[in-house]
């Protein structure tokens, strides 16, 4: 089994739920009806930071139709998917902290009066001073909190020093600081939240539908917040709409239907509006940075030194993870014997920043790989001469003590170089005309769980018997980028059968096995640690049985194509049913079971060998990398940045299935083509946000798709199982930066604030010809 | 408020449903008629998850009145594969294509290709580009979208020629 020669893995499969999907036939929680099911609606504050004086919903009680409203009075257990900094609650308690907070949900008949019951309840406010800037909110702090017990304002500061960066800075020939800043986005997934719950006070179970990608920690949450012991909840996930990190925590539609439920008996349904999206975000932290890089006369990175404040919103989400995130994105995938980072993520009244697709490395990504394009224009090279130069190879440790057990990324950087014609473009094309090169990485998992705990990340369960044939059992969840198919394909090149015939029961946490949830792009490889290792169970018993049906040795039998083979004398084969068959008579049914943990590495500084707060983060088992050459149109008229052409090249180590790698790399480069040129969250002074539609929220539509050219380099991890690495967050990384390489090439202007847009481009035009 | 009865044609099956006159189209089909394929990404029009098929033509169910519907013909996701079950050639591109992944801007995607290609059978990049400009989609980034829709033309042309 190990090696490439693969059948199942590698192959560009369609996805197994994609027949439901294009027949309209996938039910997604919305879909789903129950009997004597009541509707859930949230009273939202209309404030951005008040103390709540005063809640009456006599009125909206006594409205006909209407079930049962709660407040934060019901649920006042803090929640939080990082638990040393849990401070969220359902439904604002004494005070709300953004615009659009929760502060009572009623259940209903039906929505309509639901809404109309909203409308009832009555909230008094005291207002408060609204801190909508992090700058302002710790300037503040001594006169207003936005959190009692954060004196700062401040959720959490970190100092990480590796190395002697002050020294390193003072021997460098090129040095270059700016300061970058990226906007406040959203995940814009196309189904909003949506949870459905169902509490029988006979059994005393819940069950919770919901959209979500991690249903553990959804499932920890709960038990929290309603306060009840983890099995007796059941999370599970219907077809989910995408998530991006956006679905990557509870969301307050989940605890408001699991509370309505148990308050009146029946299943509530809470579903967002659009607004309901925006309003209460989770998107990505806007970063106000500061970098430094340095270079010594031969182009080698020196050091880098970064200062990064996080606006983090009223609560502490993913916050100080995402915080951490950033500092170890500054550490690969260029070698940097000496940096520091100090960085602060903040509390302002505004809706929480949390996990967004590629988090915590886009922002210093930005600003990383703009400064190198500057440095090598300095020292008169090629930016592609100064990034092959620093890049990792496989095999690096950082100063870190991050890992790189294989990279393709010089392979990466030389394909997109290639197959662009960038060195014969950069610098030479008319003004308007500019190509912009950047590169990237992306963790596939992290070392440690949220919580502390030592239990394996993943457990996959495969279950083998002439009923159902092969069914694959784990919590992982397929928000749409496909593990579901994955899956199947790595269970099926072991167990020597079709993908078609394995069945992948997942987002479910009572019928599938362990697993942390889809994020840090880790499913792929987390779940093929595990599948690898369940499988080869379940061969091992069919080697035993089938050598007797054979008059063969178990160990000098293998399987493909559903049949087992003697590989010395091959015409002895057995078809693999008929094996089963005889297994599951005598014995049984079959099951198989394996465990992913990973690699637990220490966060120190290794020229002291000393532990540095927070570099736990960062760690994962491999790293996919990712390299853009992206070339753009500069309408100097108009200021509109126009993207011609994508040219990318890709490690995800071995692709399980290409097809679906590729979608995952251009719906990133889109993805993030948005926030480069269009996205940002507008909040007027009060704190109300702006544009909470997608009218006036821009993301990217098939218009804006230029020319896309990926390549999915050869590569293999043999230390990854099936040689895999993540695909779904690498790409990211690099296509703001090559945009804004890009334009500056195209005007010779450095823009160092997201999005670039066409008044930011027309102004910096304007003020170059006044020079 | 005062319901009224209307009688919609949906996938060629009669309906008579009561609606109020702020009835929508989309929670009609949803919720009153129960098919629940066609999907509210917005609920204000932009983003096109909600896109049915009314008398041939793409509207927008969630800005559609069902009061203002009566007696229109109207195909949603559920009613385009065949009698038999066959997928639709635009269903079996998408499929083929890589051009589903979260699926939930698929059934609007799908029904307003069907309304490009019963139009223009052969359209360019740039027709199939304008065709779908109204309709989101956050996962694929549209490049297999644009491809699979092409591919669909194809397979419908040939199909035809037999």
């Amino acid at each position: 089994m190990e090696g490439k020669k693969f059948s199942q893995v590698g192959r560009s499969v369609t996805r197994i739920d994609g027949p439901a999907k294009v027949k309209g036939e996938a039910i997604y929680t919305d879909d789903m009806v129950m009997a004597r099911m009541a509707h859930g609606k949230i009273k939202r504050s209309t404030y951005a930071h008040a103390f709540i004086k005063n809640i009456d919903y006599s009125k909206a009680l006594a409205l006909p139709g209407v079930l049962a409203v709660i407040t934060g009075e019901d649920a006042p257990n803090k929640w939080g998917i990082v638990p040393q900094t849990a401070n969220e609650v359902t439904l604002a308690v004494d005070k709300v902290r953004f615009h659009g907070e929760g502060v009572a949900a009623v259940a209903a008949i039906d929505e309509e009066t639901a809404e109309e019951a909203l409308d009832l309840i009555e909230v008094e406010y005291e207002p408060l001073p609204v801190l909508l800037d992090p700058f302002e909110s710790m300037k503040r702090a001594g006169e207003i909190l936005i959190h009692e017990n954060e004196p700062d304002n401040v959720l959490h500061q970190g100092e990480q020093l590796f190395g002697n960066p002050d020294q390193a800075f003072a021997g460098c020939k090129y040095v270059l600081e700016k300061k970058f800043y990226t906007s406040y986005v959203n995940h814009a997934f196309l189904e909003p939240h949506s949870s459905l719950a169902h509490y029988d006070p006979q059994n005393g179970q819940l069950q919770l539908w919901s959209s979500n990608q991690v249903p553990h920690y959804l499932h920890r949450q709960l038990s929290i917040v309603m306060d009840m012991p983890m099995n007796k909840i059941r999370v599970i996930l219907p077809a989910v709409g995408g998530g991006f990190g956006g679905k990557g925590e509870a969301s307050s539609s989940d605890f408001c239907a699991a509370l309505l439920s148990r308050k009146t008996g029946r299943p509530v349904r809470v579903t967002y509006d659009r607004n309901e999206v925006f309003v209460t975000n989770k998107g990505r932290h806007p970063c106000h940075m500061k970098m430094k890089i340095g270079l010594d006369q031969n182009g080698y990175i020196q050091a880098v030194d970064f200062d990064n404040t996080l606006d983090g919103g009223a609560y502490a989400g993913w916050g100080m993870v995402v915080m951490f995130y950033t500092t170890s994105m500054i550490h690969l995938p260029y070698k940097v014997p000496n940096a520091r980072a100090r960085v602060r993520r903040v509390y302002t009244n505004k809706p929480t920043c949390g996990a967004m697709r590629g988090l915590g490395g886009v922002q210093p990504r930005y600003a990383m790989e703009c400064l190198l394009d500057e440095l090598a224009e300095m020292m008169g090279v090629s930016a592609y001469e100064l990034k092959m130069k620093n890049a990792v190879e496989s095999g690096y440790r950082s100063v870190s003590n991050l890992h790189v057990p294989h990279t393709e990324y010089k392979k990466c950087l030389q394909t997109v170089v290639e197959n662009s014609g960038y060195l014969e473009k950069h610098g030479k094309q008319p003004f308007g005309k500019g190509i912009g090169l950047a590169g990237g990485y992306y963790i596939s998992g992290t070392a440690y769980t949220l919580y502390l705990s030592y239990k394996p990340h993943t457990t996959v369960l495969i279950r083998v018997d002439t009923e159902g044939g092969v069914t694959v059992h784990c919590a992982a969840a397929d928000i749409g980028q496909g593990c579901n198919t994955v899956m199947a394909q790595m269970a099926a090149e072991v167990l020597g059968v079709n993908y078609e015939d394995v069945h992948v029961v997942s987002g479910d946490t009572e019928l599938g096995t362990f697993d942390l949830g889809s994020f840090a792009s880790r499913v792929t490889y987390a779940s093929g640690v595990a599948i690898k290792e369940a499988a080869r169970q379940i061969n091992d018993k069919l080697f035993e049985v089938a050598a007797g049906m054979l008059s063969c040795r178990a160990e000098q039998l293998e399987v493909r194509d559903r049949r087992f083979y003697s590989v010395f004398e091959p015409k002895k084969n057995i078809e693999w049913e008929k094996v089963v068959d005889v297994y599951t008579n005598t014995v049984g049914t079959l099951t198989g079971i394996g465990h992913f943990s990973p690699p637990r590495l220490k966060g120190i500084d290794l020229t002291r060998g000393e532990r540095v707060q927070g570099a736990n983060i960062g760690h994962s088992p491999t790293f996919g990398f990712s390299a853009q050459a992206i070339e753009v149109d500069v309408d100097v008229e108009t200021g509109k940045v126009r993207v011609t052409k994508v040219t990318e090249a890709g490690d995800c180590g071995q692709a399980v299935n290409p097809m679906s790698v590729e979608g995952q790399v251009e719906g990133s480069i889109m993805f993030t083509l948005g926030q480069a040129l269009y996205e940002e969250m507008h909040l007027d002074e009060d704190g109300r946000m702006m544009n909470a539609c997608l009218h006036h929220y821009k993301v990217p539509t098939v218009m804006e798709l230029p020319e896309m050219d990926t390549t999915i380099v050869d590569s293999y991890d043999p230390t990854a199982p099936f040689g895999v690495k993540e695909s779904g967050e690498g790409p990211v990384q690099p296509t703001i930066p090559a945009i804004a390489n890009a334009v500056y090439d195209a005007i010779g202007v450095r823009f160092t604030e997201l999005p670039i847009t066409p008044e930011k481009v027309l102004k910096a035009l304007k003020e170059k010809q006044g020079k | 408020m005062k319901q009224q009865l209307i009688q919609l044609e949906i996938n060629n099956q009669l309906y008579e449903i009561p609606v109020t006159p702020r009835d929508l189209l989309v929670d009609v089909i949803r919720k009153k008629v129960g098919i629940t394929g066609t999907k509210k990404g917005c609920g204000e029009g932009d983003c096109g998850a909600c896109t049915v098929l009314m008398d041939g033509a793409p509207v927008l169910s969630c800005l559609t009145l069902a009061i203002t519907c009566q007696g229109r013909k109207i195909i949603t996701i559920e009613g385009l594969a065949d009698e038999q079950g066959a997928l639709h050639p635009i269903q079996q591109s998408f499929l083929d294509h890589g051009a589903v992944q979260c699926g939930f801007c698929t059934p609007g995607m799908i029904l307003t290709t069907k309304a490009l290609l019963d139009k223009n059978p052969h359209p360019d990049q740039t027709s199939i580009k304008r065709g779908i400009a109204g309709n989101i989609c956050r996962c694929t980034g549209y490049k297999k979208i644009v491809e699979a829709i092409g591919a669909a033309a194809d397979r419908i042309a040939t199909r035809e020629v037999k």
